[in-house]
């Protein structure tokens, strides 16, 4: 039987260590007053547990083993892609279309004192042009920091904020007619890092902070950190600097809106949260949601940078309603930096300690984080720059106080591997050097350090599964570290790094009790089954992941099974591609859909052929009695045939909601997940120490990921995402030109992809990909993420690579040739390299 | 996306009809070959053309081929061609390998060599959108007053950044320009200028239509080694062309361009007296790459720290030295 039983008892309850700190304000409820939105009734409890299943939830639905689930498998959409025919937004024509541009504000920080678009608005071609008092309301990704405009209503924020938006006949037109318009600024003095930001309250980058420039501040502590840090034998200190970078998605942000004489607004965008756009489209426009349709076309790329509500969906929208025709936009690569959201960058000052045994003792952190002009998803960034950042490793005790400030430059926000891949640079250098210190070898330290499976951090996260172990043991081996590792020839080195990263966030960002996601499958007498969901794919596969599940539980083959996504007309909520979420939760509320038709198919053959459900196997396009396949057996479109003639039209829904789960503190939601991937990484180095330039010859990825659905989309993930950190690392710099003669800060230094170097295929490690599979319990057959984890390593193992080479602590993004001379130059490198290897050789038992 | 300006498209058949165009609309034509430097600067109305011309559809600008004289290339011969042709590689191997290095295969497919001859100098201040450099101000190169490198500059320092220019002009190469008053041949080195808003002699009815590699330049022993980030893609941000004559044992002379510098490529000079007579060793190399980092100054005019720049002048003269003896540190 399928059926919903209670939930078995959760963990006991964490030891209350967290003390909230008196600086902390609490965040204000969205809208103070309000009854409580019928959203938000309370559900019957068996709505909320997740349904059991004979076969259980990790294992194969037909019989021994798995059929499609664990294969080589290819991708829905991908034979589309390769072929040219998947449509992207901008493929997208309609009759009678409009092309629109965005005038940006040319000074970091300025009052608009003036807006003259007449002469624009005279010439031929030009339908409309927009200014933000036609889209006055506040929007914003996280309800309690709603401060941005579609358009800047009264002053400019960052070279490259929006202020008014031509419709013309063309491209051509509309950006030509920006340059007709005239803007009167009165030019302000501009902040444009994080200590200025604190230094001057007074030059207020945006008015929604509640004082000065300060965004959010967290201050949190778990267990006695001085004390423990005080008993330590080894205590490093050291500051780090995470540079700030963007996505770099190929596709650039692109929509058409369509507004029609009855009123309706169809949208299509690439976004990778169709949802959280089709609330806020009906907030800014002032329409409701229920005469708003948002598609998501083919997306090509995101990483996190298209995953709020941007200016050119609200701009496109209201340009439609007021020409009563279709309208584009399409942003050029230059305005994706300035829309941007990308990798904050951090200053992080660490004090870890650790016994001469290896054990760590506790991690006192102060992090600045520079938000730039807008919150975004800021106040979630600076409760993760401290939530995960000790795991995967058992910590007792840490304390973490983050400031994020706003300044005059393009909004932060989330990258893959959200607001804790820059604690984990630090975190995993700062091991690296107390391994030294303590003459250990920095695979055993972590091994001797991680946490055990099913355990709750300090901070009061559940972990449920855990492969990190095997990860560690995974690269170890694959690289020959015992070998290999601080013997190499000077300028070559290896280095170790390690992660820990949440299956989907826990909680919906707008406060509510309804489904996180939903899938609604449709089965007839055709053979073919079309499955429903919010779903957002966005390159890393996640529509193939549910089309993969209806095939391994009905016995479908991959070419019958059709995904209907992100259609906000068509598809139920699911809330969009961030946090690692899609197979988790879509994944599980599509295994509960498919496992009822499953069951009633299996149910109707049963009784036909006179055996017992559990004999009936629905596998590669058969139906048969696993007892006696061949006597008792079908095509499965002759056995949908029966069931629909037995049960009538076959149709079902599943759905997702996460168990309660967090620490009991504010903020104690944020890192809290109903599972955790681990990673573990080795790099590999070859350094020029006459010009600085840095070589990863090879990364080993090791990965768990509870259960790889498809191994080859699995190592896409990993591969993808080793190269983006290692692209970080050592190349990327979101920086910007100070002030000059004749020009003011804060103007991005070159945004293109010529001038922000992203590493070519030849600058591209090896990467190898080690998958583990941990099998959570949890997961739809025991899967877990893949999709940002896998970053996380990246950066310090090549930091660490780097000193076991030449001896240099690269402390500071990017490890650029520059950087690393620099390096070099001080003091005795050449010296320290020699006692490392030495002090190796002498204390190398004790690792 | 970024649009084009709205401009005329012209494409003769014949030399003698592109230098008609010229001559017709003096100073409002942009000459145009494989566009990969071109368009984008289009783009960004870096160049605002009444007319564009196209030389797609001369096929005399397409010969490549050998003589008393030496080795005659096509100025519309592709990067790739360039790189292949055998003459070239077992002559003069430097300036294959230069042409090997420019951008991507892509680019190198469409870009030509008298595009990467003439390729307009690169700074970062002005290889930017229109909203960009308004924002800075604009500069002197285009559209502005003040130089953003060299504040109170009156000169534009913007980069030459083509990497076949500084291997041809290491070998002697010699450039044909033709004009309304005919051909004339003028030494590779003499073609730049040091003005970064224009930094070749041509005037505005002239265009480069072949290289010549003189026959006494053979039997040189040549190296090229550019800086760049990242292994394709980009633009120097420093390069190196060497031509040596001589044996290891006793070198006769040298001949060392390093630029990406400033807007014309740097001749080294004084390196007879560095290498006359010696022996192509470590001691050597370490002399003429001091002299190097004394006669090159980097500026903050490419995205690349100038410092750093600098510093590897040495390295770089010194490992092109190496190259051409096949000796490693």
């Amino acid at each position: 039987m399928t059926g919903r039983k209670p939930r078995p008892k959760q963990m006991a309850a964490p030891r209350k260590t967290a003390r909230r700190a008196a600086t902390v304000r609490p965040d204000p409820p969205p809208t103070p007053g309000m009854a409580i939105p019928a959203g938000r009734q309370m559900p019957q409890d068996a709505r909320l547990t997740p349904p059991v299943h004979e076969a259980g939830r990790t294992g194969p639905p037909n019989g021994d083993a798995f059929h499609t689930i664990g294969k080589r498998n290819r991708k829905v959409e991908g034979l589309a892609k390769v072929t040219g025919r998947a449509i992207y937004a901008d493929d997208i024509a309609l009759p009678r279309m409009l092309h629109a541009k965005l005038l940006r504000s040319i000074h970091a920080h300025a009052r608009i004192v003036d807006i003259d678009a007449s002469e624009a608005l005279a010439m031929p071609g030009v339908r409309a042009v927009i200014t933000g008092r036609d889209l006055p309301e506040y929007f914003g990704i996280i309800p309690w920091t709603q401060d941005e405009q579609a358009l800047c209503e009264s002053k400019a924020r960052y070279v490259g904020d929006a202020i008014a938006a031509v419709a013309a006949d063309s491209e051509l037109v509309a950006e030509e007619a920006l340059r007709r318009i005239k803007v009167r600024y009165e030019v302000l003095p501009a902040i444009t890092d994080i200590d200025e930001a604190l230094a001057h309250p007074e030059i207020q980058v945006n008015e929604k902070a509640s004082e000065g420039n300060l965004s959010k501040h967290v201050h949190l502590e778990f267990g006695p950190v001085d004390e423990l840090l005080e008993a330590s034998d080894e205590v490093v200190e050291a500051e780090y600097w995470y540079e700030g970078s963007t996505h770099g998605p190929i596709e650039p942000h692109c929509c058409v809106a369509e507004f029609d004489a009855t009123g309706f607004l169809t949208l299509w965008s690439s976004t990778q949260v169709a949802h959280y756009l089709h609330r806020d489209l009906a907030k800014v426009l002032g329409l409701p949601t229920q005469r708003i349709r948002v598609i998501q076309p083919v997306v090509g790329g995101a990483f996190g940078g298209k995953s709020e509500p941007f200016s050119l969906e609200f701009c496109a929208s209201k340009l439609s309603m007021i020409t009563g025709r279709p309208v584009k936009i399409l942003y050029t690569r230059e305005e994706v930096f300035y829309a941007h959201r990308g990798r904050h960058p951090m200053r992080l000052n660490y004090r870890t300690g650790i016994r001469r045994d290896g054990t760590l003792t506790g991690t006192d952190a102060r992090i600045h984080i520079d938000g730039g002009a807008y919150s975004s998803f800021g106040l979630v960034t600076t409760y993760y720059s401290g939530q995960l950042l000790t795991a995967p490793y058992a910590m007792p005790a840490y304390r973490f106080d983050s400031t994020r400030v706003f300044t005059n430059k393009p909004c932060c926000g989330p990258k893959r591997g959200h607001g804790s891949v820059q604690p984990r640079f630090a975190f995993e250098c700062q091991l690296d050097k107390l391994a030294e210190r303590i003459g250990m070898d920095p695979i055993a330290v972590r091994r001797k350090n991680t946490m055990s499976e099913n355990a709750r951090t300090v901070n009061g996260l559940r972990v449920t599964s855990n492969g990190f172990l095997e990860c560690l043991d995974q690269v170890e081996r694959a690289s020959d570290w015992k070998r290999r590792w601080r013997k190499l020839p000077y300028g070559r080195g290896l280095g170790v790094a390690g992660s820990m990263y949440i299956s989907g966030t826990n909680y919906c960002i707008y406060p509510n009790e309804m489904p996180q996601s939903a899938v609604q499958l449709k089965l007839d007498r055709s053979g073919r089954a079309t499955v429903f969901c919010g779903i957002s794919d966005i390159g890393q596969g996640a529509d193939s992941v549910l089309a993969y599940i209806v095939c391994e539980e009905l016995g479908l083959d991959l070419r019958d099974v059709r995904v209907v996504a992100a259609d906000t007309d068509l598809t139920p909520v699911d809330l969009g591609s961030y946090s690692s979420r899609e197979t988790f939760m879509c994944g599980n509320a599509c295994l509960d859909a498919a496992r009822q038709l499953r069951e009633r198919i299996a149910e109707t053959l049963a009784e036909r052929w006179g055996v017992a459900k559990g004999d009936v196997v629905l596998a590669n396009g058969m139906a048969v009695a696993a007892s006696d396949p061949r006597k008792h057996a079908l095509s499965v479109k002759d056995a949908i045939q029966a069931a629909e003639a037995r049960h009538g039209t076959l149709g079902s829904v599943g759905w997702y909601q996460s168990p309660k789960l967090g620490g009991d503190y504010r903020g104690g939601t944020i890192g809290a997940s109903p599972a955790y991937s681990f990673t573990a990484h080795v790099a590999e180095v070859d350094c020029d120490a006459e010009t600085g330039f840095v070589s990863v010859k090879k990364i080993w990825v090791a990965h768990d990921c509870g259960r790889a659905l498809s191994p080859v989309a699995v190592e896409g993930q990993m591969e993808g995402s080793a190269y983006m950190g290692f692209g970080e690392a050592l190349f990327e710099t979101h920086t910007f030109k100070p002030a000059a003669v004749g020009h003011g800060p804060g103007i991005h230094h070159g945004p293109s992809l010529l001038d922000y170097r992203m590493p070519t295929s030849l600058d591209t490690p090896e990467l190898e990909s080690l998958i583990v599979e941990s099998v959570d319990p949890e997961g739809p057959y025991g899967a877990k993420e893949a999709g940002e984890g896998p970053l996380h390593p990246s950066v310090p193992a090549i930091a660490n690579a780097i000193h076991d080479a030449l001896g240099i602590r690269c402390d500071r993004l990017p490890f650029s040739p520059p950087a690393v001379m620099n390096l070099l130059r001080q003091g005795d490198a050449r010296a320290a390299w020699e006692r490392s290897r030495a002090g190796h050789a002498t204390s190398g038992a004790r690792g | 996306m970024l649009t084009l300006p709205v401009f005329e498209w012209v494409s003769p058949t014949s030399l003698d009809g592109v230098l008609r165009e010229l001559a017709a609309r003096p100073g409002e034509c942009l000459l145009v070959a494989g566009g990969t430097d071109a368009v984008p600067n289009l783009k960004h109305r870096l160049h605002e053309p009444k007319r564009v011309v196209s030389l797609a559809g001369v096929a005399e600008l397409r010969a490549a081929r050998e003589d008393d004289a030496g080795l005659h290339l096509g100025a519309r011969l592709t990067l790739t061609e360039l790189s292949r042709l055998p003459a070239l590689k077992r002559d003069f191997p430097a300036v294959a390998h230069a042409a090997s290095l420019v951008a991507s295969p892509q680019i190198r497919n469409m870009g030509t060599l008298g595009g990467n001859l003439c390729l307009d100098t690169r700074c970062t201040y002005y290889n930017q959108t229109y909203l960009w450099r308004e924002a800075v101000g604009f500069c002197l190169k285009k559209d502005g007053t003040v130089c953003h490198v060299v504040p109170q500059g009156r000169r534009c320092v913007a980069a030459h950044s083509s990497d076949v220019a500084p291997a041809l002009i290491a070998y002697g190469a010699e450039v044909e320009i033709a004009g309304p008053e005919g051909r004339r041949l003028v030494s590779c080195d003499q073609f730049f200028v040091g003005d970064g808003i224009h930094n070749n002699i041509l005037k505005s009815d002239e265009l480069v239509t072949r290289v010549l590699l003189p026959a006494a330049a053979r039997g040189q022993h040549g190296a090229y080694r550019k800086l760049r980030p990242r292994g394709a893609i980009d633009f120097p941000m420093l390069s190196v062309a060497v031509a040596v004559r001589g044996d290891a044992k006793r070198l006769e002379s040298a001949r060392i361009v390093v630029s990406a510098l400033g807007a014309k490529p740097r001749l080294l000079g004084g390196l007879d007296a560095l290498v006359a007579g010696k022996a192509a060793d470590e001691t050597t190399f370490a002399a003429v790459a001091a002299a190097a980092h004394k006669q090159c100054r980097p500026l903050t005019n490419v995205p690349y720290d100038d410092d750093w720049r600098h510093a590897m002048v040495p390295v770089f003269v010194t490992r092109a030295l190496r190259d051409v003896f096949g000796v490693s540190a």
